[in-house]
């Protein structure tokens, strides 16, 4: 176990991602410390190997955006869109996230153990998002597929457009967007909740969570409405 | 995209160092508004008759001294002046009718920025960490400050199109978004005989807010009216001689972060801006909720 010590004081932040992306796997290094990242933007961007890195801060935009495989750790808050477009791997934001966390993320484990923004898991096409807090206005805006659980309260239009996705939500729903229905909760959305908890290591034991699917009314052009266009 | 800075110093003893506070998170907000700059400083008020006059001329040459004088001699007043390069403070008994009219009447290109008791306004085009130093930013001192990094995509690059905007006396505002229906605005102010300096949509704005708190409204009454009438993106931060507002549109699509410790308010485009504030790593750190009012008070 060899670990690596980056201070964003000394490096810039190209010699940071360009260290992560092209010297790391040569070094042998399996866990990264970045240290001073003050809300600076693109932090950890493009990782596509198992490795661990923790960031002792606050991260600013795109933080661990692209992500592969690697485990990413802010041990702070994070700005507009962490872990856009995620692939694979764990992005976990111990403080808040701002607007789009995960947005459009294809696959990997984001676990935000604050609240996030507006937005979050907008687009989102296969990954899986854990909040502890609550979540702010148009969250999972046509999300496409993959979860979205959220143990605290979603804001207004929830939803909105949704594909395939899947929305859990423990706390309150302000209102749910075009097309997002409750739906009953059934074992295998149980089982799923606490399948995302425990991968999440986020402990919460209420089992009244809601869900919040498609209602597909917007799948396909229905002729009977065309007068109203 | 352009950036917003706003900083409140709660505790006297920081007050003087407001400017040198307030300089690194502008020169970080340059990346968002790389072609004109503006900040809008409150002190302690000047006594009545007396008004602060924020002056710019955009000649370079401009003999203040001469101006002054003239100016003196044509209304018999006692007057102060502070200038730098192109901008000028002069503290006279006079309203701002007066000094416009004087002014126009003298026919040479000084501007009245803005006017009022505590604020005194910079504004000018270039690259904003280049005009921070132009005008001195760091030596400022004062209770609170409202600030603009400016990357112009509805009108033109010009000093008067850069932020803030100032209407009325010690009232400015700073806007980072567009907005969609600046002429009907215009068009309704412009029924009250409000006159506009620039065809800037953050101007409507900022002219409308301060025509509805002249008509008794309160800011909060008169950004309530504002939810209802303007209609775009936003994130607007407003600085009167008592107070700092802030407030975002309902999609909350233009960013705000809010830092606040015993010592100060500050409020930016994005935290890392922020990151070099003293005792930031124990601030309440928050992001303002959409169509929701902030506001700070000088205590």
């Amino acid at each position: 176990m060899k670990t690596a010590l980056l201070d964003l004081k000394k490096l810039s932040l190209r010699e940071l991602n360009d260290y992560l992306h092209h010297r790391l796997a040569a070094e042998g290094i399996s866990t990264v410390d970045i240290l001073n990242p003050n809300g600076m933007h693109n932090i950890a961007v493009g990782l596509d190997r198992a490795v661990e890195v923790n960031i002792r801060g606050n991260a600013g935009y795109f933080v661990a955006g692209m992500n592969q495989r690697a485990t990413v750790n802010v041990h702070g808050n994070v700005g507009w869109s962490v872990a856009e477009n995620i692939m694979s791997g764990i992005v976990r934001v111990k403080g808040n996230a701002s607007e789009c966390a995960a947005a459009s993320g294809h696959g990997g484990l984001v676990v935000i153990e604050g609240d996030a923004s507006s937005r979050c898991g907008i687009s989102m096409k296969g990954c899986d998002i854990v909040v502890a807090g609550s979540i702010g206005h148009m969250s999972g805006f046509m999300a496409q597929a993959g979860h979205l659980l959220v143990c605290g309260d979603a804001g207004a239009h929830l939803g909105d457009s949704l594909y395939e996705a899947v929305i859990y939500v423990a706390g309150s729903i302000r209102s749910l967007g075009a097309d997002a229905r409750e739906e009953p909760m059934t074992e295998p959305d149980h089982a799923k909740v606490a399948e995302l908890l425990d991968r999440a290591g986020i402990e919460f034991r209420a089992r009244d969570f809601k869900r919040v699917a498609s209602a597909r009314t917007l799948y396909h052009w229905n002729s009977a409405n065309h007068n109203r266009y | 995209m352009c950036g917003i800075v706003g900083l409140m110093i709660k505790s006297e003893g920081l007050r003087h160092s407001l400017g040198s506070l307030v300089l690194p998170m502008f020169d970080c907000m340059a990346e968002r508004g790389p072609d004109s700059a503006g900040l809008a400083v409150f002190d302690t008020a000047v006594k009545l008759p007396r008004r602060r006059f924020s002056l710019f001329s955009g000649r370079g040459d401009c003999d203040w001294n001469s101006m002054v004088r003239e100016l003196e001699s044509a209304t018999d007043a006692k007057i102060d002046l502070e200038n730098c390069d192109n901008h000028a403070e002069i503290v006279a008994p006079l309203d701002a009718l007066q000094l416009r009219s004087w002014l126009s009447a003298r026919g040479n290109d000084v501007r009245l920025l803005a006017v009022g008791r505590s604020m005194t306004l910079f504004k000018d085009v270039g690259r904003p960490d280049q005009v921070a130093r132009r005008y001195n930013f760091e030596t400022l001192e004062g209770t609170h400050c409202v600030g603009h990094t400016r990357m112009a995509t509805e009108s033109q690059v010009s000093p008067a199109h850069a932020h803030p905007f100032a209407a009325g006396e010690d009232f400015c505002l700073v806007h980072n978004g567009s907005l969609s229906n600046p002429y009907s605005l215009r068009r309704l102010l412009e029924e009250e005989n409000l006159e506009f300096e620039t065809d800037n949509d953050s101007e409507a704005a900022c002219r409308f807010l301060e025509w509805r708190m002249r008509q008794g409204d309160t800011i909060e009454k008169a950004l309530h009216a504002a939810f209802e009438k303007i209609d775009g993106f936003y994130t607007f931060l407003i600085g009167t001689a008592q107070q700092l507002v802030l407030v975002r549109d309902p999609f909350a699509c233009k960013p705000a972060v809010v830092a606040e410790t015993d010592q100060y308010v500050a409020i930016s485009s994005e935290f890392r801006s922020l990151a070099h504030l003293p005792g930031i790593a124990e601030a309440n750190i928050f992001e303002p909720l959409p169509e929701q009012i902030y506001a700070w008070h000088v205590a």
